[in-house]
């Protein structure tokens, strides 16, 4: 009976700790994106250059990676670096201009260089809602049939791109051929 | 000396009537057509939870992603769709995190169910330890002639520990008597 009264508090801890452990490993902000694998959900608006071309989800057939960002953005900031490096390696970049003003969107790709092959311009945000933007910025990877194959939210940093999203930009690429 | 704190008691009032009417005029930017609305409305916003500030649902949060999501909300409930589609186009565009009343799925079926099955762990615990526990011990029976052991033996330790204690005091004397010598 002895082993009871100190086998199970001790087993009891053992599973406490694992789950706890395994907790510390999560950042509660990542949220899996609902999206994953499917079609990009259909929409119609103007690009940020001329406001009388419009695209829709039929102009987005990858490998491409849709890019969220803004200028009221931060960190949207200081990704931009890495996007003009990737777009400079032959990555195609479409922008999505999320909830911001035209004139300061168009002047803030005139000074930090404009990385993406075209720019949507959601001022409403209405595809960010239907794409499940939570915060910008966030990156979705496209394959070639138009569907989305993964999400990163934050910044695509040359860390994350050498660990994670490079091997996925690959076997999008891959894909295609 | 009174009007201060009367003072204050009118200013607290006069503040909370502030407070109550700008809290009801962020409420009222929203019309409905009926009551049903205004009640499916206010039902949503307390249980659709703001993936931008996380743990707050999208009626307390001043985010401008939960503003978004109330004005989609209020934009469908005026196209006529009920809450349940809603919360299922929600759920479509931002997972089940949005909904702070998960559906019961392979995933979440611990949650839902684990603490009741914890309570029924315990109950049962505690039960089956009543019954094997201890049992209650009746009273001692002992014939006379064995109680009379029992006192002789007791009375025995009795003297033999007071002797003892004796003997122990004479021997500390001793030693004391010792060091103060050597000293």
């Amino acid at each position: 009976m002895k082993w009871i009264r100190f086998g199970v508090p001790l087993l009891l801890f053992v599973v406490m700790a694992a789950f706890l452990a395994k907790g510390l490993e999560n950042d509660p902000r990542h949220l899996p994106s609902a999206r994953l694998d499917q079609k990009i959900p259909e929409f119609n608006l103007p690009t940020l250059n001329d406001g009388a071309v419009f695209v829709t989800q039929q102009d987005l057939k990858g490998p491409l990676l849709l890019n969220v960002w803004a200028t009221w953005c931060p960190s949207c900031r200081v990704e931009h670096p890495m996007l003009n490096a990737l777009a400079k390696q032959g990555v195609t970049i479409v922008g999505l201009n999320y909830k911001d003003e035209r004139a300061e969107a168009q002047a803030y790709l005139q000074k930090y260089h404009n990385p993406y092959s075209i720019v949507i311009f959601d001022q409403e945000g209405d595809l960010g809602l239907d794409l499940g933007v939570y915060g910008a910025p966030e990156t979705y990877f496209i394959d070639a049939r138009g569907v989305i194959r993964h999400r990163h939210v934050g910044v695509v940093s040359d860390v994350e791109w050498e660990q994670n999203l490079l091997a996925i930009w690959q076997s999008l690429a891959e894909e295609k051929i | 000396m009174i009007s201060f704190a009367r003072l204050y008691a009118v200013a607290a009032a006069v503040l909370f009537l502030i407070m109550a009417t700008v809290s009801i005029a962020t409420i009222d930017v929203y019309e409905f057509e009926n009551v049903q609305q205004e009640e499916d409305f206010s039902v949503l916003v307390q249980e659709l939870r703001c993936p931008k500030c996380q743990n707050q649902n999208i009626a307390d949060s001043n985010a401008g992603l939960a503003k978004d999501i109330k004005d989609r909300a209020y934009k469908l409930l005026r196209d006529g769709k009920s809450k349940e589609y809603i919360i299922d186009y929600m759920v479509e565009r931002y997972g089940d995190f949005i909904t702070y009343r998960p559906p019961v799925t392979k995933k979440t079926w611990v949650l839902w169910f684990g603490p009741l099955i914890l309570l029924v762990v315990v109950v049962l615990v505690l039960v089956l330890r009543k019954s094997t526990g201890p049992k209650p011990q009746g009273s001692a029976h002992i014939t006379d002639e064995q109680k009379q052991r029992v006192d002789a033996l007791l009375e025995r330790y009795e003297q033999a520990g007071e002797q003892a204690i004796a003997e122990n005091e004479d021997q500390n004397n001793v030693q004391r008597d010792d060091q103060k010598r050597k000293m």
